[in-house]
């Protein structure tokens, strides 16, 4: 899994009809420091993030193992909004 | 299957249902002369690790297999505690 932060949102009207209803993000990858990389992905949302919040992302097959997402052609969803990172 | 270290830990409070209590670890994976490669990822924990122990995990569908393997998101998971460095023999 991945941290990384929201950045913004995609509407699609015209989608996979196992999307409808999925709330699609894009999150951008931050190191566990906080800082951001470089880069982005779009991501499907499972827990009702928000703009610019810390989530994880799971990327490839797993990520249709989140809840709601069994046969939905994804492979990025986000599974949980972190509270804190506490790296020794 | 990759070496890593255990860096620090991860509070998630809004998760994924399928993920409630689970532990979430951020690893640090290293390379054979067990040197920090690559970035930290965050991991879920199957075997009880801790802060600073040397692991293995697995990344990819097959992480999720150590829970309900068809109701666990996760792509990177700690399977394993390394006994000790000494016992990594290069």
């Amino acid at each position: 899994m991945i941290i990384a932060r929201i950045l913004g949102t995609v509407v699609s009207t015209q989608k996979d009809e196992r999307l409808t209803g999925k709330k699609l993000l894009i999150v951008r990858p931050i190191n566990v420091d906080g800082s951001d990389t470089t880069g982005y992905v779009v991501a499907v949302d499972t827990v009702g993030a928000g703009f610019h919040e810390r989530v994880l992302v799971v990327a490839g097959s797993s990520a249709r193992l989140a809840q709601g997402m069994k046969d939905v052609p994804v492979d990025a969803a986000i599974v949980g909004v972190i509270d804190t990172v506490d790296v020794k | 299957m990759q070496l890593a270290r255990v860096i620090g830990t991860v509070v998630a409070t809004i998760k994924n249902e399928s993920l409630e209590g689970r532990k979430l670890l951020v690893v640090q994976t290293l390379d054979r002369n067990l040197k920090d490669s690559g970035k930290p990822m965050v991991a879920i924990d199957s075997v009880g690790a801790g802060v600073g122990e040397l692991v293995f995990w697995c990344r990819g569908k097959e992480a999720s297999f150590p829970f309900k393997r068809e109701d666990t998101p996760t792509d990177c998971t700690i399977i394993g505690i390394v006994d000790s460095e000494q016992h990594v023999t290069r």
